[in-house]
């Protein structure tokens, strides 16, 4: 079974950040992380390929830098990725990202694309559906359990009362949850043989695809200081206010 | 100095290992004096065994003190320096194995310490005597197919759980010339433990081991008989690479520890990172531990260029424990009552001052030796 994953590198969440002052883009240092939510996808498809005599391959937009977030995947055990990095695409918007993401899919042998939910750096939420209604097959997304039997794939989505059981032919694209595998960690073996594993580093226009971010940022305010909550002096009547302040946020 | 990318992402991983699979227990584990077994596994998982083993064991084939010094760090960042110290037993016994056991040996032995399946520990001090190595007294007289090996060995890491204890024995004459080294597997009849309790490294199990007409196999001999002081000496320098590199992570973290609490804490209306007397103390930690680790990374690379920089070694294993000392101190001093309670890693990693200083060879007999060498 082929598997693609999205993947994406971010800045280290743990360290200080920026923005480009001229197109409040944020400004991506040499050295970035695999996204943390992305560990969940590339384990998925690892124990799915480990389990049908599969491949794995990575896929990803963004500035290469010096490559330690997808080596970082890489080193996990995927076999070989495609980095589309243009100049051109930076700030780009969920669609642009998705029709980038779904060209260079395209291009490679795949029943299963496998995604994370949402990447840390954008939060848009939307990337892996968009992907799939591009690519033209269906989306199982928010998985917290994927099985598969080569030929068609089932996950469960959590909900208010229970779990979801939706499932698809292949091709099909899944997006899961944090959860729904355990990441293994890279080994050091597993790193230095990273270092000899393809990266196929492409263009926008080597894909056929326009490169426009399609979106411009005109402005970054700073969220609003947390005002102070209001006290409540408990007199003998203090819970008639709590409910009454409940009640006012419409939380009960 | 720069680290090569691998090294870097290597770093990242065990990082992350120890920031989700040690550093949440650390504290019921001290308490406990004991971790799971199961860690030993998912750190062989990890491949945190193989540095320096053989590829056909499932090690990583070559030796990189680069790698160790990553590794060592790295757990230290969990505070509870028990911990790395009984995981890395395996990498204090193992290597003899590796460098003069028989293909049979390292064929039962290795590949299961490699996985994390079996437990190795190094018994060399006996209660009689420790860093004098050249004369220690436990026996292996051979008789037949066997040794038997009489005698006691203490303060031995690992010692309650080891499943192979790499010993050093006499099987000759008095002096460092009479000394082998023998792998005792532990279910052995007339060999048993009693475990130590510790000012420090509570986690880490430490115990006296004790050899009643032990038989051993002849097989489990490592090298020829008379070689036993050679293949000790020829583990000391990593493992004291190890401890500086562990040394060096502690005393990080007890600045982490200080820096993060006088940030926090405010005294008189202001933090304590505002008064000078603080800030002092800060930069005065930072500054040994730049200074520590600088050098530990021209070792490093020394090491990795093959050289054995004895005196260098052993003059900064004296320098870590002296910087860990300090900072220990300094940090509970910026954390006042918080640091003696129990559970905080500045109170832990005071207690395991002592441990680095004298284990793996005493600060005096560090300086004595770089005396030595350097031919003073």
């Amino acid at each position: 079974m082929k598997v693609a994953v999205c993947v994406k590198q971010i800045p280290d969440p743990a360290s200080d950040y920026s923005l480009d002052p001229a197109t409040h883009n944020l400004v991506r240092p040499a050295e970035q992380v695999l996204d943390d939510t992305d560990r969940y996808g590339v384990e998925m498809a690892l124990q799915i390929a480990e389990q049908h005599e599969g491949s794995v391959t990575l896929v990803s937009m963004g500035p290469s830098g010096n490559l330690q977030g997808i080596r970082q995947a890489l080193a996990m055990g995927a076999d070989k990725a495609v980095l589309v990095d243009d100049e051109e695409l930076k700030g780009s918007d969920s669609l642009t990202t998705a029709k980038v993401l779904a060209a260079a899919i395209a291009r490679e042998e795949y029943d299963l694309v496998i995604a994370g939910t949402e990447s840390t750096d954008g939060y848009s939420g939307i990337v892996p559906q968009q992907v799939a209604a591009l690519l033209g097959i269906p989306s199982l997304t928010y998985a917290t359990q994927v099985d598969t039997d080569g030929s068609s794939v089932s996950i469960r989505r959590q909900t208010a009362a229970g779990y979801d059981e939706v499932s698809a032919s292949t091709p099909v694209l899944v997006s899961v949850t944090a959860g729904v595998v355990e990441p293994r960690y890279p080994t050091f073996k597993g790193i230095m043989q990273a270092k000899q594993k393809p990266v196929d580093t492409v263009t926008a226009g080597d894909l056929g695809v326009e490169a426009s971010p399609g979106q411009a940022i005109r402005s970054v305010q700073p969220a609003p200081a947390r005002e102070a909550g209001e006290k409540v002096v408990d007199e003998g009547e203090a819970h008639l206010q709590v409910v009454a302040a409940l009640e006012q946020a419409k939380v009960v | 100095m720069r680290e090569p990318d691998e090294h870097r992402l290597f770093r990242r991983t065990v990082a992350e290992f120890v920031a989700n699979e040690i550093t949440p227990h650390v504290a019921e584990w001290d308490e406990a004096e004991e971790f799971p077994r199961d860690l030993y596994r998912k750190a062989g998982e990890l491949g945190l065994f193989g540095i320096g083993f053989a590829e056909e064991h499932g090690g990583l084939g070559t030796h990189d003190a680069l790698l160790l010094a990553i590794v060592a760090e790295e757990l230290a960042q969990c505070g509870a320096g028990g911990i790395p110290a009984s995981l890395f037993s395996n990498y204090i016994g193992a290597p003899p194995i590796q460098a003069a056991g028989t293909p049979e040996t390292q064929a039962e032995i290795l590949p299961r310490m490699l996985s994390g399946d079996a437990v190795c520990a190094l018994a060399i001090t006996e209660p009689g005597g420790g860093s004098d190595v050249a004369n220690l007294s436990t026996t292996a007289v051979a008789d037949g197919d066997v040794y038997i090996v009489n005698g006691q060995k203490t303060f031995i890491t690992s010692g309650m759980r080891a499943d192979y204890v790499t010993t050093a024995v006499r099987t000759g004459d008095d002096g460092a010339a009479g000394l082998s080294l023998l792998v005792v597997p532990t279910d052995l009849p007339g060999f048993s433990t009693t475990p130590l309790q510790k000012m420090g490294w509570w986690a880490s199990d430490t115990a006296t081991l004790y050899f009643d007409d032990v038989a051993v196999p002849k097989r489990y001999l490592l090298g020829e008989e008379g070689q036993g002081f050679g293949l000790i000496m020829l583990n000391f320098n990593h493992e004291r690479l190890f401890m500086i590199a562990g040394m060096v992570g502690g005393s990080r973290l007890l600045f982490d520890e200080a820096l993060d609490w006088a940030r926090e804490r405010e005294t008189f209306g202001r933090p304590l990172a505002t008064r000078q007397v603080v800030r002092h103390k800060l930069v005065e930690m930072d500054r040994r531990i730049n200074a520590t680790r600088a050098w530990m990374a021209e070792l490093i690379d020394r090491v990795d260029a093959g050289e054995a920089p004895v005196a260098q070694l052993a003059e900064c294993k004296v320098q870590a424990s002296r910087t860990l000392e300090f900072c220990a101190r300094e940090a509970s001093q910026i954390l006042g009552g918080a640091s003696y309670l129990r559970g905080n890693p500045v109170e832990r990693l005071y207690r395991e001052v002592r441990v680095n200083a004298i284990g793996g060879g005493s600060e005096e007999i560090m300086i004595d030796l770089a005396a030595r060498q350097l031919g003073i």
